[in-house]
């Protein structure tokens, strides 16, 4: 919510008397409401939402703690305390349990920005959602929370509980159009079924906390039932921090590979990227599309490996430095040869080098004996290296590069993977420029001397691209220089 | 970090033999399951249908335990849920054993048949793991019969005989009973988990202790909870509220795997970052992974807890980091033998790559002040720049020779350089046998 816009406040005012419409009844002197369980019901539920980052998760959290994960704030994912609402759902007449609901709610903690009318929002959608899911687990048989009839309460709870998520889908997408400005086609995508499966497990905790709180053992052991349900939601945050601190050191691998070779700054997000973008087009699967995408990101790993002192070099490299060069695939896969999850990948790093032909390096391999994945990657680092901008020479335009790929195609490239690349581009286009978070470092790579290190290709398969960095379409000897 | 692929590639050997105590536990676990097993058999099943429902979960919760056998105890442990990774079983051992009424109705199965179910259903879910080829992790089915034969002695025959519901009654201080005795359960079995990993490893005892003490905290007391929860909730709710509240914790225990997997490949992105410089030639084969599992066994003598551990571990995989940014490598990667000011330099070159790896800021901190003179340095660093000279000094393969002459060569510098009790834990710790680290 950035200034709140006039429709915003309409909408979260209709939101807040459609509220207080629901939730009055149960302060009325003719309601029979069951305070004292309204009140421990709210003051629960406030617990919960105070207790967002507890002294305890913090530290159980030590050490286990990532510095880069952006988006991802410490403690809880937010409403953990949902079964509490939902136990309120089912124990409660519907407008005691909208009333039950809005201490918590408005105590909760939020975003720094407009943080009130978040709060009054966030308490009006909640107690709407409750009085009408309230409703329905009425219509269907409240009664049947008494223990005999257990069973059957399953079925209304079920209900209940999916009436409660559309609503909160429903006012979310709302406000997302009111508040948020996004276009009212796209707002309401996926809310829903995001939401559905872990309220559905929320209500269960719920149901369970409804039945043992009316048993005779009493509150207390509906206490018990919020324990594991927040050691979940902590382990499902810690499992997102966990995985953003493993992205942030994939790309520090990358960023040790730009200490070294300082004027490919970027070179790698972009060719995960279009790797992606070739490999969306062939229609690979979801999981392999972030295999696919880490291969990119770290196919020049291995020059690492390589002294920097001839990453360095200006002027052009003796045959002996060049093999040194071309040694760089392999150095990659002993790299990364440890990381389980690469899978694929690994096989891409060692191999993007390798030509249709079977001139490339390291092995020599032709055609479809190279992995899918060294394809894919291969045409990708080709693309980038041409539409960058390098010290010794300008960034060529897209059509002039796809041009060029389409004349590779074949000898060095393989021409399926071209042609993926070129429908992905008619397609989304192409930003060169983007650099994702994280890639900042010296600004500003050294100056270097525009000098042309990559000896012109003699009688090359491919001539054009062998000056171009990043192809190495040169044939033997010498294709290390178009490496660089 | 050697060829073994995506296996934990810093795990310690165990030592080789078997430790009286654990001979002890074992044996007497092992008397216990017999007792059960053949009372059981002898007197047959009472109530059947609840005996077997309660053996499907604890099956299923032995079924769906991760992959890694369960004492992963060289590696960084900071997960509260590497000590537990059957947590559905346990909470179903636990609620069978606290089991008193099913929707209403007193249960008569007593303290032997409740070990003795566990007992079977716990074997039952071990077939695969066994078919597997992995271990049996016999460690935990012992504790868990011996924790499960002490909760229900605690309680079944006092709630059988009545004598619970004449003491405290039905309510809210029944509840108080259960749980004090699942707090006492949990304790004893920490100390009884820290005294097999003392007896196995020979580290010492009271970080071991701490460490229990700690992940208790996190997923034991859940899977306390989760088991009163379930007895109560049968008890109310009759065999129903065992699917019924199963599912949440069948989640979590997917949502603990899935972390375990993702901190698994994060650990060997590090190693493999660690590798990088190895590989560029300029530090020897293997000096990472050496000075990391020194430093862990050194931090370990000197009593650091497992938190400070993984972050030791990660600041020793990765100190010398800030190498890749020179242009020409140091003679035999022995940053040792430079001037102070240019190993201080390439010190925080490395911390500043550390600083964007995601790792916690304490490890880009140790990496940092590797260099400066012992006083003015954090423990952890204390021991990353002590284990990283005498890997240095000693020469990799190091030799009984080799290893005399560096810890002297270490101790001569005592005055400013490395702190004497660092460089005396790793003199104790080196003086062990190879699998003690």
């Amino acid at each position: 919510m950035r200034q709140l816009s006039v429709a915003a406040y309409a909408y979260i005012g209709c939101a807040v008397l459609a509220a207080v419409g629901c939730a009055v009844p149960a302060a009325l002197p003719s309601a029979s409401t069951p305070w004292p369980t309204v009140g421990l019901l709210a003051v629960l539920y406030a617990a919960c939402e105070r207790m967002r980052s507890c002294p305890l998760s913090r530290a159980l959290a030590r050490g286990a703690r990532s510095g880069g994960a952006p988006g991802h704030a410490e403690g809880m994912p937010p409403r953990w305390g949902c079964p509490v609402l939902l136990a309120g759902v089912f124990l409660l007449p519907p407008a005691a349990a909208a009333l039950a609901v809005l201490p918590g709610a408005l105590l909760s903690r939020t975003e720094e920005r407009a943080a009130t009318a978040r709060r009054v929002w966030h308490a009006a959608e909640l107690a709407l959602a409750a009085r009408a899911a309230a409703e329905v687990f009425g219509a269907g048989g409240s009664r049947a929370v008494l223990a005999p009839e257990f069973p059957y309460a399953l079925l209304p709870a079920a209900a209940a509980t999916t009436v409660f998520c559309a609503v909160l889908a429903a006012l979310d997408g709302g406000v997302l159009i009111a508040a948020e400005r996004h276009p009212p086609r796209t707002a309401w995508r996926g809310l829903l079924l995001r939401s559905l499966a872990p309220h559905l497990v929320h209500g269960l905790a719920g149901l369970m906390m409804a039945v043992l709180w009316r048993s005779s053992y009493g509150p207390p052991a509906a206490l018990l039932v919020l324990l594991p349900m927040y050691i979940s939601c902590w382990v499902f945050a810690q499992y997102h921090r966990e995985r953003a601190a493993h992205q942030a050191t994939i790309r520090a691998l990358v960023q040790a590979v730009d200490l070294k070779d300082r004027y490919t700054r970027g070179h790698s997000e972009r060719v995960g990227r279009a790797s992606v973008m070739i490999a969306r087009e062939l229609g690979m699967a979801e999981d392999r599309l972030d295999v696919i995408r880490f291969a990119g990101i770290l196919h020049d790993v291995g020059k690492l490996g390589v002294p920097t002192r001839l990453l360095r070099k200006d002027g052009p490299l003796t045959p002996e430095e060049r093999r040194v060069i071309e040694l760089h695939p392999e150095y990659g896969h002993e790299i990364v040869r440890g990381i389980g999850f690469l899978g694929e990948a690994r096989a891409a790093i060692l191999h993007h080098h390798e030509r249709m032909d079977g001139t490339g390096y390291p092995y020599g391999l032709r055609g479809r004996e190279i992995p899918e994945s060294a394809r894919v990657v291969a045409v990708a680092d080709a693309f980038d290296a041409m539409t960058s901008t390098r010290s010794y020479r300008r960034a060529r335009p897209v059509a002039a590069a796809v041009t060029e790929l389409r004349r590779s195609a074949g000898a060095q490239l393989d021409p399926r993977m071209v042609r993926a690349l070129v429908a992905a581009l008619a397609r989304h286009g192409w930003q060169p420029e983007v650099v994702t978070a994280g890639t900042e470092g010296p600004a500003v790579p050294p100056p270097r001397p525009a000098l042309h290190r990559h000896p012109a290709p003699e009688a090359g398969p491919v001539p054009g691209t062998a000056a171009l960095p990043g192809t190495a379409t040169a044939p033997h000897p010498g294709p290390a220089g178009g490496e660089r | 970090m050697s060829a073994d692929g995506p296996g934990d590639p810093l795990a310690v050997p165990y030592r080789t033999g078997t430790p009286r105590a654990v001979v002890l536990v074992h044996a007497a676990a092992g008397a216990l399951a017999c007792l059960a097993l053949g009372h059981t058999l002898w007197r047959g099943l009472s109530d059947p249908g609840i005996a077997l429902a309660f053996g499907a979960l604890i099956a299923v919760g032995e079924l769906a335990r991760g992959g890694s056998a369960p004492p992963a105890r060289g590696g960084a442990g900071t997960l509260p849920g590497d000590r537990e990774s059957a947590p559905l079983g346990v909470a179903g051992a636990l609620a069978y054993a606290l089991l008193g009424e099913v929707g209403g109705r007193a249960t008569s199965h007593g303290v032997l048949q409740a070990v003795a179910v566990v007992v079977a259903a716990g074997l039952v879910g071990l077939v695969p793991h066994v078919a597997l080829g992995r271990g049996p992790a016999l460690d935990h089915i012992a504790r868990r019969v011996l924790t499960v034969g002490f909760a229900a002695t605690c309680f079944q025959p006092l709630y059988t005989t009545g004598r619970l519901a004449a003491w405290i009654g039905n309510g809210s201080y029944y509840i108080c009973y259960l749980l004090g005795l699942l707090a006492l359960t949990a304790l004893c079995d920490a100390v009884l988990a820290a005294a097999l990993a003392r007896a196995r490893t020979g580290w010492p005892y009271g970080p071991l202790l701490r460490d229990e003490l700690r992940s208790l905290l996190g997923i034991g007391s859940a899977i306390c909870a989760t088991g009163l929860v379930i007895a109560l909730a049968t008890a109310v709710a009759g065999l129903w509220a065992l699917p019924v509240f199963c599912l949440p914790l069948l989640l979590t225990q997917l949502s603990f795997r899935r972390y375990a997997a993702v901190r698994a490949t994060y650990r060997q992105t590090i190693a493999s970052l660690a590798r990088a410089t190895e590989i560029a030639g300029y530090t020897p084969q293997g000096h990472a992974r050496r000075v990391a599992v020194l430093s862990r066994a050194v931090g370990r003598e000197l009593g650091l807890g497992e938190a400070d551990l993984s972050v030791l571990e990660y600041a020793a995989l990765m100190h010398d980091i800030g190498q890749l940014s020179l242009v020409d490598p140091v003679t035999g990667g022995a940053t040792a033998g430079l001037p102070p000011a240019e190993q201080r330099r390439i010190a925080l070159l490395g911390g500043a790559v550390v600083r964007r790896t995601g790792v916690p800021a304490e490890v880009a901190m140790i990496v940092e002040r590797q260099a400066d003179p012992f006083r003015d340095q954090p423990l952890p660093a204390r021991i990353v720049r002590t284990v990283n000279a005498y890997d240095d000094l000693a020469g990799g393969d190091g030799g009984p020779g080799g290893t005399l002459r560096a810890l002297e060569r270490l101790r001569l510098s005592t005055a400013q350089d490395f702190e004497p009790r660092v460089v005396e834990a790793l003199a104790r710790v080196l003086a062990r046998p190879f699998g003690a680290l």
